[in-house]
């Protein structure tokens, strides 16, 4: 099967995990317990302004006629407005903060990779050395910590003690360097953890001493031979990884003070305000299957003999 | 002059194997040579070492359990053990090739076909990308495969087991090396197909002047291939021989019992097939004497006390057996 088709046939795939989506974050404001309409009234309002806002909203059409509404807006865009700002949630989501979060996520992915697959070349072609212990301990360790601690210990050495990095907000470089770590750590240990059992166990196999006999180096063994191989198990993990950071960054940011959706969906869950929580939930479950999708797609581009069936 | 057409010399190799439970003697003490152009057949049971023997001469044991303790790997007059890391580097692939036994595995998955022979022809030719792909789409058209422009940009799992052993020989020959180490190379494969990739490699050697070392627990495959004959057990070679007289005037009793073990088209077999008793003995717990003694028929005495040496016949043939020494006589008359 050629890649066009396959790209295809797997965006078609996408669509039910979409309806899915919209229908569990739909469902979400109608489930929780309150009142929707009235809290979206405030506090003082009278039963006569609770009807109307809940006339106003739609709430008084049946379940399904609600749902074809929610997702024909969300398909154009309107996910309603914020009753903190009453500014369009979209606009929220989509003037500052859907940036910071995905250049947070980038960035932590990228720490975690950069890390995770160095430590994990470094452990399979030491095996049992010193250096392959020391890694795989830090490697547990890293995958132990959670993110909260680690992020206020590294605030607490690099910033409060030795004041080299900013302790919180975000803007430039330097505000970027204990984040990403923070968000990177356990996707790197994971990595690191997945790159030696998966390159140990390439590097065990027949067509890697057909390269040896060829009279191939080492070097070139391991990184055009052995980690060409060894790196499909680990694309899927490393997509998966990032997907989890975004979910990640709602504690990352709130530790660091970064205006981004973690700190936006928190503080919209703090301040009641459904239109907004229900918008940046979808988009960042969207955000989540896209990235997926991508990953299959470079599965498939490393790995030919995947098939589709 | 006899110095000058040998092109592989083995003395007294031995690789060993460090375990758990102690030293494993893999090769142990093993001599054979190849005359240039000619083949060489290396026969024995599983275990026997005759892979660990192949692989100790492009030095590819596995550095973290095995090693090579001693001996002579004579290439064209230099020992291949006392060559840097580098220099075997520029000779494998190039001056020594090597076909291995399992063709599903022994090929790169994510490379194309192409891309593998000519990884080869671009380290020891100097060759550039494209030069080495036209040179690789050649061999490919060389080793018999149709199409080989398309086959080229194929990837592994797109071809048979045949075809892929095919590939294989078209890496292993790529830069028309001297010596071509063939690893069981039909053991994985079709009857059927067996039969053409020998002929495949039997005309190509012939056609490039290559020698040839097959390992091979397969006898058809010997008298098919070979021109001399080398059986190994345990470790050790028990003879060495020309093929005509391994197969018409076989001397160590592990060579007669091999033999006899192969199945004949004229005969019917009401029974069993001949069988040699017992088991290939547990390499942590190998007999003090001859090694097949505990197998053997005609052991006496003397077999189980002492390792045989490799006895010079008058033919230049050579034997691993106490039958053929002088002291053999004596040693009746004391069981008697």
């Amino acid at each position: 099967m050629n890649m066009f088709v396959f790209i295809l046939r797997r965006l078609f795939q996408t669509i039910p995990v979409m309806i899915g989506v919209t229908l569990a974050v739909f469902l979400m404001m109608h489930l929780i317990p309150g009142d929707a309409a009235k809290i979206m009234a405030g506090e003082n309002a009278n039963p006569d302004q609770i009807e109307q806002m809940r006339e106003n909203l739609g709430l008084n059409d049946p379940l399904h006629i609600q749902y074809l509404r929610f997702v024909t807006n969300a398909v154009q865009g309107d996910l309603g407005n914020s009753i903190r700002t009453s500014r369009p949630v979209t606009e929220e989501i989509f003037s500052s903060r859907f940036a910071i979060t995905v250049q947070l996520a980038l960035i932590g992915t990228a720490a975690a990779v950069l890390l995770g697959l160095v430590a994990g070349i470094i452990s399979a072609t030491r095996k049992y050395s010193a250096a392959d212990v020391g890694i795989m301990l830090v490697a547990l360790l890293g995958l132990s910590l959670p993110n909260f601690w680690l992020g206020i210990m590294l605030i607490y050495l690099f910033s409060v003690n030795l004041g080299w990095l900013p302790v919180a907000g975000w803007g430039t470089w330097e505000h970027m360097i204990l984040p990403a770590i923070t968000l990177g750590t356990g996707g790197a240990a994971i990595i690191a953890r997945m790159t030696r059992s998966s390159m140990l166990e390439v590097l065990n196999q027949d067509f890697i001493r057909t390269a040896y006999a060829k009279g191939v180096s080492d070097k070139v063994v391991i990184y055009k031979h052995a980690l060409r191989n060894a790196l499909i198990p680990v694309v899927t993990v490393v997509g998966l990884q990032f997907g989890g950071l975004l979910g990640g960054a709602v504690i990352t940011e709130t530790v660091f003070a970064i205006n981004g959706l973690g700190r936006l969906i928190i503080d919209s869950i703090r301040a009641h305000d459904f239109p907004m929580v229900q918008g940046t939930i979808l988009v960042c479950a969207v955000l989540f299957v896209l990235v997926n999708f991508l990953v299959d797609i470079t599965y498939r581009l490393i790995n030919k003999r995947i098939d589709l069936n | 002059m006899a110095k000058t057409v040998k092109i592989l010399e083995v003395k007294g190799l031995r690789t060993s194997f460090f375990t758990d439970e102690g030293e494993v003697k893999a090769v142990d003490g093993v001599d054979f040579s190849l005359e240039r152009g000619k083949t060489i057949g290396i026969v024995g049971e599983s275990g026997s070492g005759k892979s660990i023997t192949s692989l100790s001469i492009l030095r590819l044991i596995e550095e973290s359990t095995g090693r090579i303790v001693g001996g002579e790997i004579m290439f064209k007059g230099e020992n291949l053990l006392q060559k840097s890391k580098k220099q075997m580097m520029a000779i494998r692939g190039n001056n020594i090739s090597m076909i291995f036994q399992e063709p599903m595995t022994s090929l790169n998955p994510t490379l194309t076909c192409g891309e593998q022979i000519a990884e080869s022809i671009r380290i020891h030719q100097k060759a550039n990308r494209k030069e080495a792909w036209v040179k690789a789409v050649d061999m490919l058209r060389h080793v018999g495969i149709p199409s080989p422009e398309k086959r080229a940009k194929q990837y592994p799992f797109e071809l048979s087991g045949g075809m892929r052993q095919r590939v294989m020989i078209a890496i292993a020959l790529a830069c028309n090396p001297e010596l071509l180490i063939a690893d069981e190379p039909t053991t994985a494969l079709d009857v059927t197909i067996q039969a053409q990739i020998l002929e495949l490699i039997k005309k190509l050697q012939e056609e490039m002047g290559t020698s040839l070392m097959i390992i091979t627990h397969d006898l058809g495959v010997v008298a098919e291939m070979c021109d001399k004959v080398a059986v190994m057990y345990c470790g050790k070679v028990v003879e060495y021989a020309d093929v005509k007289t391994i197969f018409t005037n076989p001397k160590h009793p592990y060579t007669v019992g091999l033999l006899n073990s192969v199945p004949k088209h004229d005969q019917d077999y009401e029974g069993d097939l001949a069988v040699i008793p017992g088991a290939v003995p547990s390499p942590f717990n190998l007999p003090q004497g001859c090694r097949f003694a505990p197998r053997c028929p005609h052991a006496r005495g003397i077999c189980r006390e002492e390792l045989p040496e490799l006895l010079d016949s008058a033919d230049g043939d050579q034997v691993r057996c106490w039958i053929y020494s002088e002291k053999w006589e004596k040693q009746e008359e004391e069981v008697r």
